[in-house]
């Protein structure tokens, strides 16, 4: 099943430049796993050392963020968009 | 290098100003190297660590990044004040940051905005390094 991933500006050097990709899978896992396959470069942006989706990384199916769904496991289907979302953030003094 | 208008730089000082003395922060749309416009967002950090620390919400992120690609534009990067302290990323600001995009910085002294700089994060994450506002 074709699934779309939107890429955000700092992931598309990643990509070829391209700012959607296409992945095949039936959960929200198995998208990005086939699509961290396809773009092998992208793999220690999005992983841990051990294998565990990077804490500034929310993945969005549609408008939801899959932590409010069924998390990886989220089932989807032909014709879905998911987008990788990188949480941003910063400050000035140490403390 | 980044292309900033004079208005949306007196847009940020704005912003920084009126966020004083906390952060303000924000989105930059564009296209290649050249800002078109700024969204405006609300610091996500709670009351008490404002005045040092900004957050933007996922959720914020995924509709400006929607709202963006109707326009035909990109997240270039974001601007965030600092109150009462130099126009410098600090370290948390590099921990924190990713590659490709800038990062615009507007100091803001006793509720005045002076000097705006803007930033690049290396591939290597090691460090920032500064790009000229044209
Ligand atoms: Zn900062």
């Amino acid at each position: 099943m074709a699934i779309t991933i939107l890429i955000p500006t700092a992931l598309r050097a990643f990509t070829d430049g391209k700012a959607e990709v296409e992945a095949a899978g039936g959960t929200v896992g198995g998208v990005i796993a086939d699509f961290a396959a396809r773009y092998p470069d992208i793999r220690r942006h999005l992983y841990d050392e051990n294998g565990a989706l990077r804490s500034f990384i929310n993945i969005y199916a549609g408008d939801t963020n899959i932590k409010s769904l069924n998390g990886l496991n989220t089932a989807v289907k032909d014709g879905d968009a998911l987008m990788l979302v990188p949480a941003i953030a910063g400050g000035s003094r140490r403390c | 290098m980044i292309e900033l208008s004079p208005s949306l730089i007196a847009a940020i000082r704005g912003e920084g100003e009126k966020s004083y003395p906390d952060e303000c922060c924000g989105f930059l749309l564009g296209s290649e190297r050249a800002v078109k416009e700024l969204v405006p967002v609300i610091n996500a950090r709670e009351d008490g660590e404002r005045y040092h620390r900004f957050r933007i919400e996922p959720d914020e992120f995924m509709r400006t990044e929607l709202a963006a690609r109707k326009k035909k534009l990109d997240i270039v990067g974001f601007y965030h004040s600092h109150p009462d302290h130099p126009a410098a990323p600090s370290e948390y600001d590099r921990e924190h940051a990713l590659p490709c995009y800038s990062y615009i910085i507007v100091a803001v002294e006793k509720g005045r905005a002076c000097k705006m700089t803007s930033w690049l994060l290396a591939e290597s994450r090691s460090e920032f390094t500064e790009e000229k506002i044209v």
